[in-house]
């Protein structure tokens, strides 16, 4: 099926510049970022409710806004992830009206990165690059490297070398050539801008992150669907970069605008660990600029101590009445046992982070227990099984006897329960 | 004693000084590249300063692979040899 969709454009979000359609990551005047803008009175007859719900069930049923180049066929079903009603996690921690969204399953590589990467690849081949690439922590890395198999470009990475192993595996195994970089993030970050500068290659995340960064927007659009075409009153979002929050509020934005959920208030609360936390430390503190910081924390996908889109993030959680909050390793490891117990969903460290921060927004009345809120979980616990391995006891093997079986479990009875107590117990938030 | 430190731009900047995409300067510290940048390329300093006269937000100062912000940004004095490096700061990561 081939997908037509609205006039886009590049504008600075400055000064207000155009720049039409083409592989640029920032304002040349005032170098600011870039966002794409939509001829959103043209979509009125595009993007509706009934043609929605006709699509597919992937990120394409929202393709009237989304950059696509005219003529695209896509046939990789990314996304329409699932949004659960976690009643468990919310008992746990006071809330009585709690959704989780879980990009944990998002297709092809667990994360939503996947949104993102096929929205970028997408122009990738439009702008012409045979060589995609970017500067990852992880997700970013495996989702470049994977649909840049399936459409036959060369995919050159560059990550952090302290990286998680499954991460590196993970973006190895699809043929991607894979380059570590001694330095953490903001070094990859600045060397791919580089690189970029140097290379005609297509980085996702540096010369054509504005159509990367809008296929964020779809996290939104599912949510508002998938409750019924009405929007939550809080979202709790992580954040690495500040960018998937405030696409979040686009998509909601440009939904009102359209008419297809009634406007109302929503409150975004984002979620740092404290090991970096330069946009919570923002927010916190009322500042419109960043403090960049050294990354020093397990939750590594989100280790951007300067984050580009940080100001503009503290800015819209503040004018929203939201807040952000930031926690230890302790508590993120903490926050992804804790969501894989209560909704049987295993997430990545940023997603401990983000249970986290959510179960201290309820026990500080950040948000009340009634209130509509919505979690979001965006990498794989599968991922990151490095952040909690030792927290689980090797079992003894047992011989396939009943009597066997039966002592086994009264040692298992004798000897788990005190250890439960301590392991198991939630931390107090 | 003099020192000379090198100053690197990314592509965007070139149109500002002929064509260089590096300078040397003998600036002691960042406000005394700022002057320098004001005195050799002026165009190119309207466009890193914004109308307060401060240096853009968007921009950021690498000296030897590290942000200057971490070495004392304006009070960090350069040292002979010292390579800065001028980018602008782009989005990335997890979410």
């Amino acid at each position: 099926m081939e997908y037509s969709c609205s006039a886009y454009e590049l504008k600075c979000n400055e000064c207000g510049r155009r720049f039409g359609n083409r592989p640029l990551s920032g304002c040349p005047d005032c170098l600011a970022p870039l966002e794409i803008v939509y001829d959103l009175e043209a979509a009125r007859g595009t993007f509706t409710r009934q043609a929605i719900q006709a699509g597919p069930f992937n990120i394409w049923r929202y393709a009237a806004l989304l950059p696509i180049p005219e003529g695209f066929q896509p046939d990789l079903p990314v996304g329409f992830t699932p949004l659960i009603r976690a009643k468990n996690l919310g008992k746990r921690i006071g809330a009585t009206n709690l959704y989780v969204k879980n990009d944990a399953v998002c297709f092809p590589t667990l994360s939503f990165k996947d949104r993102v990467v096929s929205v970028a690849l997408a122009n990738a081949q439009k702008f012409g690059f045979d060589i995609v690439g970017c500067s990852s922590t992880g997700n970013l890395a495996n989702s470049v490297a994977a649909q840049a198999a399936r459409l036959g470009l060369k995919a050159t990475i560059l990550v952090p070398a302290d990286l998680e192993p499954a991460k590196i595996l993970n973006t190895q195994v699809y043929g991607a050539r894979l380059v570590r970089i001694d330095g953490n993030y903001d070094h990859v970050n600045r060397l791919c801008t580089q690189i970029a500068d140097e290379y005609a290659w297509g980085f996702v995340n540096v010369n054509l992150r504005p159509y990367y960064a809008e296929g964020s927007k779809t996290v939104g659009y599912e949510i508002a669907e998938q409750l019924g075409w009405r929007l939550p009153d809080n979202v709790v979002c992580p954040m690495a970069g500040g960018s998937l929050i405030r696409k979040i509020r686009k998509a909601f934005n440009e939904l009102i605008y359209l008419g297809l959920v009634e406007d109302k208030p929503v409150r975004f609360f984002g979620a740092q660990a404290t090991g970096c936390s330069p946009i919570s430390q923002a927010v916190k503190q009322g500042l419109d600029y960043i403090e960049p910081q050294r990354p020093n924390t397990i939750a590594r996908s989100l280790a951007i101590g300067n984050p580009a889109d940080g100001p503009a993030a503290a800015k819209m959680i503040l004018s929203t009445g939201g807040w952000a909050e930031d926690v230890s390793d302790i508590e993120i490891v903490s926050g992804m046992q804790e969501l894989a117990e209560t909704e049987g969903i295993f997430t990545e460290t940023a997603g401990g982070v983000t249970t986290a921060v959510t179960a201290r927004l309820y026990a500080h009345g950040r948000i009340s227990p009634d209130d509509i809120t919505v979690v979001c979980i965006t990498g794989n616990g599968l991922k990151t099984t490095d952040a909690i391995s030792g927290q689980y006891r090797e079992e003894r093997a047992v011989r396939p006897r009943i009597a066997d079986f039966d002592e086994y479990l009264r040692e298992l009875d004798a000897s788990t329960e005190p250890e439960l107590a301590t392991a198991g117990a939630s931390l107090a938030y | 004693m003099p020192i000379k430190i090198k100053v690197v731009l990314p592509t965007a900047f070139v149109r500002h000084t002929d064509g260089q995409k590096q300078f040397d300067s003998a600036a002691t510290n960042l406000p005394g590249l700022i002057a320098d940048i004001d005195q050799t390329f002026p165009a190119l300093s309207t466009q890193i300063k914004d109308e307060g006269g401060k240096l853009r937000r968007f921009i950021n100062i690498y000296v030897n692979d590290e942000d200057i912000r971490f070495l004392g940004g304006e009070t960090y004095a350069f040292q002979d040899g010292d390579e800065v490096m001028l980018i602008p700061s782009i989005a990335g990561g997890c979410c």
